[in-house]
């Protein structure tokens, strides 16, 4: 009875555990992470539902206040986008930018990075060299490379005869690999940062036992350094992955809208032309959502390769 | 956590849904109010200063209706600028840059008012531009635009590089199809320019305008890509154009890749498709001369038609005072202000007889005269349904066949029709 009465008659007290239960031990630090959380939700988080409802209905973009019918028409975005033979190319072009930029990415800026941790001269005029690109805006870098492989460009007079024919841009073999090399170089700076920054927590005692042990530098580089800067060779795959997968400006401005002959479109690039020139944001979505779960998929596959033994 | 991902979905989902609602559109209240009005202008300097000198002009005129022009915010194009501030609900009263092509998807989003609604309006487009007005008019048989300016597309060459090429320079041989790829032989192989003609070869819907267009358009009198909702250029005279270009292509007198200037002013190319704004900006700069575009059979000047690259100007329906927007409009294209934007601009006003309403100026610029002629006979985008979506779809079949050579043109042109026509038709 006692005990019954005890619970009835503090009723505050039963309320307090769920209260805290739902603001956690340190109520204060919704506050600090609110921000953050609003932040997420509007930029990224409705985007990303409204994408998706916008990909399951006949959308399109109207004045406010004007009337439109928007129908949920099921997949027929998926199957059209899925039958339409420039979309398809667009994913095939991307796959082959990933195949080139991905490990020459995380090789070049491992070594790199690996170099410049090591004492060398110039190291701080080196970081800074490699690191000016990332920082640099795209089109002005376009403008740079556009100089230097145009069909009149610096690299076909240094080769000469030897320079490929037709040109390195409008060559359907060559324009997504120069696209795909152009945003190394562009993004290096920023994966050799993640790197330098993981060799501080390689031991040196590592490369010392090994040493002792009689591994050459390339054996203890293999047998050391890249096992122990796995966690952010994971990060740099899967940044270089999303940032590839978005692939847009060069496309755009260094082989002039995907050329030649939609050798070099991606398929943000075709989003744009679909949902911003063409007026079919519902289309566009389609192939939004269907990028997002490809590169959540290669993402995954990628960290469980990279993680296990 | 299953019950925090579900709350998070839940909220998503909430708030994607809460923004796809629905409202009304133009009132008969709109279309009568008067007040201060918003216009945007084009960002071309001559432009400005006629727009700016006219609203000056109607500003002291009617000190309760002020006019506030301003350029067309920066973005990739005028379209998507104008497009996204449909949307966003922010579109002015009045842009003076409304591209024909895209109207057909302004009003699909609701963004224009029908001039039909105005008192008299339908008459007055058709008074002012004469039968070249049918044009305009949209697939509901009423006007969305009105039909502005144009700048007629012409061959624009350098007189001093023909000579250096052993050709007259006064009187170039371009007439015939035949003749211009032999024109061009010359050029390229004498080494007077690095091309004969350099378009843009690239993949923008809009770029076949600038190669395709203006000459199917001669060579078929005068007919639209798309008439009656089926496409016209599966044809031979369509056959004819594509194995022009594909000629200057694959003989290296048009090159496939982007100049990094302007080729024409640089000397890196003897021609150039341009309008009458060339005249201003090439100016001294160039020794030139204007051609009408080729047709297989070297059609008499005087009957040869092309494409108008016409900018239009729309009354859009996040206007409050409608009724001020067009009797702006009235007021910016009368006799008198059509005549101060050709003076400062020389950009040809879509008006019925334009050369016997400024004989003056053509007297003083005989330069503009030619491209007044030619102003006579033009001919726009069509006005259909997914008009971007078609010219898309062209440019990429003819960026294979024609400019890449990876396609036949035949099989490029048929595959372009079947998906024009298709687009066409949809509503």
């Amino acid at each position: 009875m006692t005990t019954s009465n005890t619970v009835e008659d503090s009723p505050p007290k039963a309320r307090r555990p769920r209260l805290a239960t739902l603001l956690g031990r340190q109520p204060l630090g919704i506050v600090f992470a609110a921000p953050y959380a609003v932040f997420l939700v509007a930029i990224f988080a409705y985007p990303l539902g409204l994408a998706v409802w916008i990909s399951f209905h006949d959308y399109f973009f109207a004045a406010p206040g004007a009337q439109v019918d928007r129908p949920f028409v099921g997949f027929d975005n998926y199957i059209s986008v899925l039958s339409d033979a420039a979309v398809r190319r667009s994913f095939v072009n991307v796959a082959k930018f990933l195949v080139i930029n991905v490990p020459l990415t995380v090789v070049l800026s491992l070594v790199l990075a690996t170099l410049l941790d090591n004492a060398v001269r110039a190291r701080g005029f080196l970081r800074v060299s490699y690191y000016i690109p990332y920082v640099t805006s795209s089109v002005a870098l376009v403008a740079v490379w556009l100089f230097l492989f145009g069909m009149a460009g610096l690299v076909n007079q240094l080769l000469g005869p030897l320079a490929p024919d037709p040109s390195w841009l409008v060559n359907g073999g060559l324009a997504m690999p120069v696209i795909a090399l152009f945003v190394t170089w562009k993004q290096l700076g920023f994966s050799i940062l993640l790197y330098l920054a993981a060799l501080q927590n390689v031991p040196k005692e590592l490369h010392e036992a090994a040493s002792v042990d009689g591994a050459s530098r390339f054996g203890s580089f293999m047998n050391v350094t890249v096992p122990g800067v796995r966690p952010a060779t994971v990060l740099v795959v899967i940044l270089a992955t999303i940032t590839g997968a978005n692939l847009f400006t060069e496309p755009y401005l260094l082989t002039n809208g995907g050329g030649p002959d939609g050798a070099s479109t991606s398929p943000v690039f075709v989003m744009y032309q679909k949902g911003i020139e063409q007026g079919t944001p519902d289309v566009a979505a389609a192939i939004g959502v269907i990028l997002v779960i490809a590169v959540l998929i290669i993402s995954f596959i990628n960290k469980r390769l990279l993680e296990s033994d | 956590m299953r019950s925090k991902v579900m709350a998070a979905t839940t909220t998503v989902l909430v708030l994607a849904l809460a923004a796809c609602g629905g409202g009304s559109g133009s009132s008969s209240e709109a279309i009568a109010a008067k007040g201060p009005i918003k216009i945007w202008l084009s960002n071309n300097p001559e432009e400005i200063a006629w727009g700016k000198a006219m609203v000056e002009e109607w500003n002291a005129a009617n000190p309760d209706e002020k006019v506030t022009a301003q350029e067309i915010p920066a973005g990739t194009t005028s379209e998507e600028v104008i497009g996204a501030a449909i949307t966003a609900g922010n579109a002015p009263c009045l842009v003076f840059n409304t591209a024909p092509a895209a109207v057909p998807q302004f009003e699909k989003q609701g963004g224009l008012v029908p001039l039909d609604s105005f008192e008299g309006a339908a008459e007055y487009v058709e008074s002012r531009t004469g039968s070249a007005a049918e044009q305009y008019k949209s697939s509901d048989g009423q006007y969305y635009q009105i039909p502005w300016k144009s700048n007629p597309v012409m061959i624009f060459y350098n007189k001093d590089l023909m000579e250096k090429a052993g050709i007259d320079p006064e009187n170039p041989p371009l007439a015939t199809y035949d003749e211009f790829l032999e024109t061009s032989r010359k050029v390229v192989a004498s080494g007077a320019a690095k091309a004969a003609i350099w378009p843009a070869p690239t993949s923008e819907f809009f770029q076949s305008w600038f190669d395709f267009y203006p000459l199917f358009a001669a060579e078929t009198g005068g007919t639209q890509m798309v008439e009656d909702e089926a496409a016209t250029f599966d044809s031979d005279a369509g056959q004819q154009v594509a194995d022009f270009w594909a000629t200057m292509y694959s003989e290296g007198l048009a090159p496939t890749e982007a100049a990094p200037g302007d080729a024409f002013a640089d000397g890196d190319s003897a021609m150039a498709v341009v309008g009458p704004w060339a005249v201003a900006v090439y100016g001294d700069a160039v020794n030139w001369g204007v051609a009408p575009v080729p047709t297989s059979t070297g059609t008499s000047p005087e009957e040869i038609y092309t494409f108008s690259d016409a900018k239009n100007v729309a009354v859009f329906s996040a206007c409050e005072s409608q009724g001020t927007a067009w009797e702006l409009l009235k007021f910016a294209t009368s006799e008198e202000q059509d005549g101060k934007l050709l003076e400062m601009t020389g950009q040809m006003p879509l008006r019925e007889n334009l050369e016997s309403t400024y004989p003056d100026y053509f007297k003083k610029n005989p330069d503009y005269q030619i491209f007044a002629q030619q102003a006579s006979r033009t001919v726009e985008v069509p006005n259909v349904a997914n008009s971007i979506a078609i010219w898309q779809a062209f440019r990429d079949a003819y960026s294979s066949a024609v400019i890449f050579g990876k396609t036949s043109t035949d099989e490029a042109l048929s595959s372009a029709a079947e998906e024009a026509t298709d687009l066409a038709g949809q509503s």
